[in-house]
């Protein structure tokens, strides 16, 4: 009973979470697309500075990353490959878990790991030292000020960055197709391009596209629920991570689940 | 209860009181009530200082005056409107009449003082950039910080983040103007050149000033009227002679700067913890911390 009760509680609140994530979703979707046209200002040029710093500014650690990730992938599947004489597939099966999955997910967890703690600390310290106050006593809405850019900033650049990593990690699987496989690069990437359909590239860019929903949502609300204190921004940076990533992994979950039941009919 | 009619454009003159509280109460979300229905009504071109201990609610009350914080009941009528059963989009409008200086300075840690001041006016003005640049260097001027436009808020010194956050209070031209703690932290010189200011700004533009603090000093200096809280409640209220005349034990406490008695400090910090709520007596001495 005091079990039931635990587990009761525990998914209302995880319900009342997702619930006002996508309260502060829905309102800087407001601010990103409607409120301009109501006489509200648009802050281009903040959306660019985000874009600039949460997406341009990745791309180096996240080419390496996902480089490392490519040629990974290419040893991880040549090991068992070789073993029936199977190994020009290495190509196709570095190019399908990339774009489908290990593309979006990667880049979703190094976005996470430098924008949405960066985020929530950077809110959570607006918060701490009056400025949010300040915002709200100047009539200038924190969530149009602070959140419908980043919004903007990463629905537009998660998907780039996401298309950037999986062509990282197609040319990471091209080193060793080329050292090891007797591939020519050219015929490398011929084969990559041959194995992919239109659909998995789409799905893994739309479900890219959900993460920054996902993750901006979570590091602007832990930022906003930032109590008293240094520490504190500490805490909510520490926890905006962690849910980031539990909850890309569930909208991850539930955007697989879906796709593949949309394509059996 | 709500005027419809809107503000007229420009400043125009608002006859009644411009601030105007009607038995205030304000309880945070664990139910423990700070304010406990407190009344007064603040005039044209004065300035009210709150005066009150640590914990007395001064600042809950600054707060629910400029509507960061929710009444629980009672009325805030700010230039005529109450502010708690208005629109947002009025309620907006009455703020981009007020301005207000945090106790730490509130500025924007990513902005240069420049833009933290230009920042108002870019929101709710459609000035041209020179002229929103030329408005900056009038109001850094008149706090004097000229020369600082382009200086992060963290290579400047204390005093200069409090009056860089009055230039950006005053970068709209309020009409009333509302300061938190302006002198805490600060060193006795420096706490008396932001006296000196709010007093320049009250002579030159006749603007409604409302200060929360503790330092007796700078409240004599700069009050036209002072009210006195007092865990919650309203102590006393009246001009600077009336309150150093009062016979008030709890006036004659703070303005004496009379240490608490230790046994009735605790026995008092018991009952605040026993009976959270409760209304405490006026006799009995002690403060909430």
């Amino acid at each position: 009973m005091e079990l039931a009760r635990k587990i009761g509680a525990s998914v209302l609140g995880g319900l009342a979470y997702v619930g006002s994530l996508t309260t502060l979703s829905a309102r800087a979707v407001y601010f990103t697309f409607i409120g301009p046209f109501q006489g509200r200002p648009a802050r281009i040029q903040r959306s660019i500075s985000q874009a600039m710093e949460a997406g341009v500014r990745a791309l180096p650690i996240l080419s390496l990353i996902t480089f490392f990730l490519g040629l990974i992938l290419a040893l991880q599947a040549a090991y068992e490959l070789r073993r029936f004489g199977a190994i020009s597939f290495v190509a196709s099966a570095v190019a399908l878990s990339m774009i489908r999955e290990l593309g979006p997910l990667i880049t979703a967890v190094i976005v996470i790991g430098r924008s949405g703690s960066a985020f929530a600390a950077e809110i959570g310290t607006m918060k701490v030292t009056e400025e949010i106050d300040a915002l709200e006593t100047m009539a200038i809405d924190p969530i149009g000020f602070l959140v419908a850019p980043k919004f903007v900033a990463m629905i537009i650049m998660l998907p780039c960055l996401t298309i950037w990593a999986n062509f990282m990690g197609i040319l990471g699987g091209s080193l060793f197709g080329v050292l090891k496989a007797d591939f020519t690069f050219q015929r490398y990437i011929t084969a990559s391009l041959d194995s992919l359909f239109l659909r998995d590239v789409v799905t893994g860019l739309i479900k890219s596209f959900m993460f920054g929903i996902t993750i901006t949502a979570v590091g602007c609300q832990e930022g906003f629920n930032t109590g008293g204190g240094a520490e504190q921004v500490g805490r909510s940076t520490t926890k905006a991570v962690v849910v980031s990533i539990f909850l890309v992994i569930l909208v991850d979950l539930i955007f697989t689940m879906l796709f593949f039941v949309l394509a059996q009919d | 209860m709500t005027e419809k009619n809107k503000i007229p454009p420009g400043g125009a003159e608002f006859s009644g009181p411009m601030i105007s509280i009607r038995d205030l109460r304000v309880s945070y979300d664990g139910g423990r009530e700070i304010l406990h229905g407190i009344s007064f009504d603040v005039q044209r071109g004065e300035t009210m200082v709150i005066l009150g201990g640590s914990g007395s609610g001064k600042s809950t009350l600054l707060r629910t005056l400029v509507g960061l914080q929710k009444p629980s009941s009672g009325e805030v009528w700010i230039r005529g409107k109450n502010f708690a059963a208005i629109s947002n989009e009025e309620r907006d409008e009455i703020r981009t009449r007020l301005g207000m200086s945090f106790q730490g300075g509130a500025l924007f840690g990513s902005m240069t003082v420049g833009e933290n001041v230009a920042l108002p006016l870019q929101e709710h003005t459609k000035l041209e950039q020179s002229t929103v640049e030329i408005m900056v260097r009038l109001k850094l001027d008149q706090v004097g910080l000229s020369g600082f436009e382009d200086f992060l808020p963290s290579q400047l010194s204390g005093g200069m983040k409090k009056r860089a956050a009055v230039a950006r209070a005053l970068a709209m031209d309020p009409e009333i103007l509302f300061f938190d703690e302006p002198s805490a932290g600060l060193d006795p010189i420096i706490a008396a050149g932001i006296d000196q200011l709010i007093l320049e700004l009250k002579k030159a533009f006749r603007m409604t000033i409302i200060v929360v603090t503790h330092e007796l000093a700078s409240a004599y200096l700069i009050a036209d009227r002072m009210v006195l809280i007092n865990k919650g409640d309203l102590v006393a209220m009246g001009s600077v002679q009336e309150m150093q005349n009062s016979k008030h034990p709890r006036v004659r406490q703070f303005l004496d700067r009379v240490p608490e008695p230790a046994v009735a400090q605790e026995l008092d910090y018991l009952q605040m913890l026993t009976e959270p709520s409760s209304k405490q007596g006026e006799g009995r001495q002690g403060k909430s911390r």
